[in-house]
């Protein structure tokens, strides 16, 4: 073994020795640069890592009727995600999941593609708005797959089935272009606020202010702990004027058909039911609304998204002629005008037909309101021209806005001779003048417009300002902006005034136009109409299209002096007056009947009624919230009064 | 030749401090992966440790002279493992690193060549004697090293080809390389260094390079570096407990490669500054065996367990604490893994070994 006991050179043993020194000297500099001069900087960039600010949605206010019964409330909604670990084989857990959220395994495997490329913090959303057993697999199989986790919202609880849609409008995310506008300027990017209906006018009140929770996370973004917690200042409720009982009683009455109906206090200008037909159902917006949907939506010609009640723009018929008839009596006209009808008369060389082809026989100022009678108005639009009758109109509202708390008003139309030179450069034709005279040619009223001017008649000239939310209690800029309880006042001689309300009261007995709409015992006063939308020719040539019937429409309040309700109602296609005399009738009953205290059905169950339209639930637990469902308080004391509906499905 | 071997001459000492180092190492793989699906690492880290003490005191009974005489065997052993792991290797995550065993276990062979490669360098300037080295001394030497070490850059796994490097280098260094010699080498390999660069795969440069600006990509290939940096950062002096770094899972896979960090995050400067200190005691001991062994074989054995060692400690912790690329070196003793442990507990039998047949011959 020669030679192995040569040595190493121990000098450069003990040189390695040395270098290990500096080696270790080297990485300990490393350690106390990082532990103890950068530590700070360090521990809150930790920090930062593993707390997040989660935003507390607050919940929006509620929206109640006058009597305090929710029409509008909130509900826990959960939304399923996936926490995207990647320690598991999510596509390999897809069929499971899609199984127990009633999906289709093919579109989860689809969102898990598309989403591939985000950063896996980022939780993938599967399904919004699961129902209960949905959400009972999730918590169920939590160790399974530990990758479905749920996050809670409040959604919003509309009533089904259209029940009030288009009063109440809807909510959504704020769009960009809303945030362009001076008045959204100061939210934020997916803030959630009304787009229509009360919940777009009273989103201040309504909506709260979010709150903010401070959480540990883990690397997954899931949440192991929380550190801190600002509340959210939920919105405040908003009581509307509104009366469920008389809304039930509109809202059936219109059933499936096209037009609006509005009911209203004429003292003060509460709005006490409104409807509008088509409708749709907010609970789809509440949601996620699909495309295909919301193009249906848009498109269909009857509209469904319109509130025919303050948008619709229609010749106001024979309904009009009310307000002839005043403008007549104020001139000292329509007093002492006896004319002879014999189904038609010509003016200005063409002949104008009466709806009565045989014609009235003699009629005056009463006669002509009962039995409505063209002829008779002819001769007064003649005699009054049309700027008399324009100063009238317009005196009672027509061709203006309401000032009504709903947005996106129409404004309508009353002709002039100075409106047809500022929008035609065309002089008005003396002709034109006669059709206007029984509410046809330009004149365009919405719903609530033609009510609010005959509302005026009815109350001898107390012209309200229509509105559907309880001022008191509103926030300033409201009562600023919104005169609720202002009043104009109209002269109307007294004896024009009785002599008309009183013949309007005959429109419903056997004599008047509208006979069957008479309820015993209950003294309505109003006006039947009908209105063309095309010309008679252009209707005889196409005698079998429904969509070019005639308009049906009524206007009438109880009781004849000093009014409660009065209730307006158009009945698209109705053809005759008398049949949406027919509807209204039927709210004014509700009315009648809940100030007779009348026992209705509702005096029969105990408790919690099914209200028709309005969401109900069988037992008042929490659990039973979800997916849609909220109980109708009727107050014990009020049990008698309220009105019972077998509901609109 | 008498022949008297006692574990009374076994490093006791030297074997306190590695189980040291292990105990620390097992607590923080606990620590570190309660809360993860890799719960109950610790415990199979246990067993490895285990299977590592048997190994070694098996392998501290065979004579290293023995084995030195039949290096040429094991080398060409080590090639043909290579070999077969280019042929029949199974590929995971992108690498061609590990061959499956017939009982479902993984097997590197990578890491045991690091093993027969001491020995071989050992036996090769150990038959030099003390003559000065000639350029063809040089060459051979290196391609003793250099030839699984370019296997192994294929496979491809850059980080486990870099520690054979300290091995031909102490070689050369205790082999007595002339300083003139090593000047011209390191300046050849530095002109060779855009080639290598060159060679790389993109993934291999973005590590490589990320470790000096971890901010840039923090959510890409920066992610573990700076996390990393975070985890060691906000354990300040003393440590933190919580350790959220680690236990919120921000640190990924910390039980392997990034366990020093998790140890700095939980326990602080002072307790990082004391794990150095065992592995600084351990790598003194060691060079102290070196200098007592029976012949300069012996001393060379030892002495490339101490390079190896020393460049791991160097390249893991100096990649934790920013100063080093992150090339997936393990910190021996420590860090979870089955042949990590086995290699290095297979070392230091190899070091008792030598330390047993001190007063022999």
């Amino acid at each position: 073994m020669f030679g192995r006991d040569e040595k190493v050179s121990g000098t450069r043993l003990t040189a390695v020795q040395y270098m290990i020194l500096v080696v270790f000297l080297v990485l300990a500099y490393g350690l106390w640069r990082l532990q103890v001069v950068q530590s700070d900087f360090y521990s809150a960039l930790a920090e930062k890592n593993k707390t997040r600010e989660v935003p507390i949605l607050a919940p929006r206010g509620k929206i109640l009727d006058r009597e305090g019964r929710v029409i509008v409330d909130n509900y826990p909604s959960f939304t399923a995600l996936l926490l995207r670990d990647s320690t598991r084989d999510l596509s390999g857990d897809a069929d499971m999941i899609a199984q127990g959220l009633h999906l289709d395994p093919k579109e989860v495997r689809e969102r898990l593609h598309k989403f591939a490329g985000t950063p896996q913090y980022q939780p993938i959303y599967l399904k919004e708005d699961i129902t209960p057993d949905e959400l009972a697999f999730i918590e169920s199989h939590h160790n399974e797959l530990p990758e479905l986790d749920t996050i809670v919202a409040h959604r919003r609880l509309y009533p089904r089935n259209g029940f009030m849609a288009h009063l109440v409008g809807y909510v959504g995310e704020v769009s960009e272009q809303m945030l362009n506008q001076p008045r959204w300027e100061l939210y934020n990017p997916g803030d959630v606020v009304g787009k229509s209906g009360v919940e777009l006018q009273y989103n201040q009140v309504l909506m709260g202010k979010n709150g903010s929770r401070q959480v540990l996370v883990n690397s997954k973004g899931k949440e192991m702990g929380e550190l801190d917690q600002k509340p959210a200042v939920p919105g405040h409720n908003l009581k509307l004027t509104l009366d469920i009982d008389l809304q039930i009683a509109a809202e059936e009455a219109m059933g499936d058909k096209n037009g609006a109906m509005i009911a209203m206090d004429p003292h003060t200008g509460e709005i006490l039911a409104m409807v509008s037909r088509p409708t749709f159902d907010p609970n789809d917006f509440a949601v996620r609304i699909s495309r295909a949907e919301w193009a249906k939506l848009v498109t269909d010609p009857d509209k469904p998204l319109l509130n025919k009640a303050i948008q619709a723009q229609l010749a106001p018929g024979s309904t009009f002629k009310i307000l002839m008839s005043v403008a007549g009596w104020q001139e000292g006209i329509a007093q002492t005008l006896n004319v002879h009808c014999n189904g038609g008369a010509t003016f200005y060389g063409r002949r104008f037909g009466c709806w009565v082809k045989t014609g009235h026989g003699a009629v005056d100022l009463t006669k002509a309101i009962y039995q409505s009678c063209d002829v008779f108005f002819y001769t007064l639009a003649e005699k009054l021209g049309i700027d008399r009758i324009s100063k009238y109109a317009t005196a009672m509202g027509l061709g203006q806005k309401t000032g009504i708390d709903l947005p996106e008003e129409a404004t309508g139309v009353m002709p002039s001779e100075e409106w047809k030179i500022r929008n035609f450069k065309q002089k008005w034709y003396a002709g034109e003048t006669i059709s206007v005279g029984i509410g046809q040619g330009a004149v365009a009223t919405t719903p609530v417009q033609l009510m609010r001017a005959i509302s005026a008649i009815s109350m001898d000239g107390r012209m309200v300002v229509p509105h559907v939310a309880s001022p008191t209690g509103l926030p300033p800029e409201y009562l600023e902006t919104h005169h609720y309880t202002d009043v104009k006042n109209i002269p109307i001689d007294p004896g024009g005034f009785n002599l008309i309300t009183d013949a309007m009261a005959r429109v419903l007995l056997p004599e008047g136009t509208a006979p069957s709409a008479h309820i015993p015992g209950v003294d309505i006063a109003g006006k039947t109409g009908s209105a063309q939308i095309v010309s008679l020719k252009v209707r005889a040539l196409h005698a079998n299209n429904e969509a070019l019937n005639q308009n049906g429409w009524f206007v009438g309040f109880t009781p004849r002096r000093n009014p409660d309700i009065i209730v307006a109602v158009l009945f698209e296609g109705g053809e005759h007056g008398k049949l949406a005399a027919r509807l209204a009738t039927q709210v004014i009953k509700a009315y009648v009947d809940k100030q007779r205290r009348q026992p209705t059905k509702v005096a029969d169950s105990s408790g919690k009624v099914d209200v028709g339209a309005v969401w109900n639930a069988g037992s008042g637990d929490d659990d039973d919230l979800h997916g849609g469902h909220f109980d109708l308080e009727v107050p014990k004391s009020r049990l008698p009064f309220a009105v019972a509906a077998p509901g609109l499905e | 030749m008498s022949r008297y071997i006692s574990f009374r001459d076994f490093d006791w000492l030297l074997f306190i401090f590695v189980l040291m180092i292990c105990g620390l190492g097992v607590m923080e793989i606990r620590s570190a992966t309660s809360h993860t699906k890799f719960a109950g690492a610790h415990i199979r880290q246990i067993y490895w440790i285990v299977g590592g003490i048997i190994g070694m005191f098996l392998v501290s009974l065979v004579n290293y002279q023995k084995l030195l005489d039949r290096v040429h065997w094991l080398y060409i052993g080590a090639i043909v493992s290579l070999m077969s792991v280019m042929l029949f290797g199974q590929k995971y995550l992108g690498a061609r690193r590990w061959i499956k065993m017939p009982g479902g276990a993984h097997f590197q062979p990578s890491e045991w060549v690091k093993l027969i490669l001491i020995l071989a360098v050992a036996k090769y300037f150990a038959d030099l004697h003390q003559r000065d080295l000639t350029w063809p001394d040089f060459m051979k030497a290196g391609a003793i090293v250099l030839v699984p070490m370019l296997m192994v850059l294929r496979q491809p796994d850059l980080g486990t080809g870099l520690t054979y490097l300290p091995i031909a280098i102490i070689g050369l260094f205790l082999g007595g390389v002339r300083f003139k010699q090593a000047a011209i080498v390191t300046i050849a390999a530095a002109l060779l260094l855009p080639l290598a660069w060159h060679a790389l795969k993109p993934y291999q440069r973005d590590r490589l390079t990320s470790f000096m600006h971890p901010e840039a990509d923090s959510q890409g290939s920066g992610y573990q570096v700076n996390q990393s940096l975070i985890a060691v950062g906000s354990g300040g002096i003393w440590g933190n407990s919580e350790g959220s770094q680690t236990h919120l899972a921000f640190l990924p896979v910390p039980q392997t490669d990034f366990i020093f960090a998790a140890f700095a995050e939980e326990h602080g400067f002072v307790g990082a500054l004391a794990v150095m200190l065992l592995y600084f005691i351990v790598l003194m001991r060691l060079t102290q065996n070196a200098q007592t062994a029976p012949d300069r074989a012996g001393t060379f054995v030892v002495m490339g367990v101490v390079a190896v060692l020393s460049f791991h400690i160097l390249v893991n912790v100096g990649m934790v604490v920013g100063f080093m690329p992150v090339t997936g070196i393990p910190l021996p003793l420590m860090s979870y893994g089955g042949s990590s442990v086995l290699f290095m507990f297979l070392a230091l039998g190899i070091v008792m070994n030598v330390r047993m047949r001190r007063f022999v011959n």
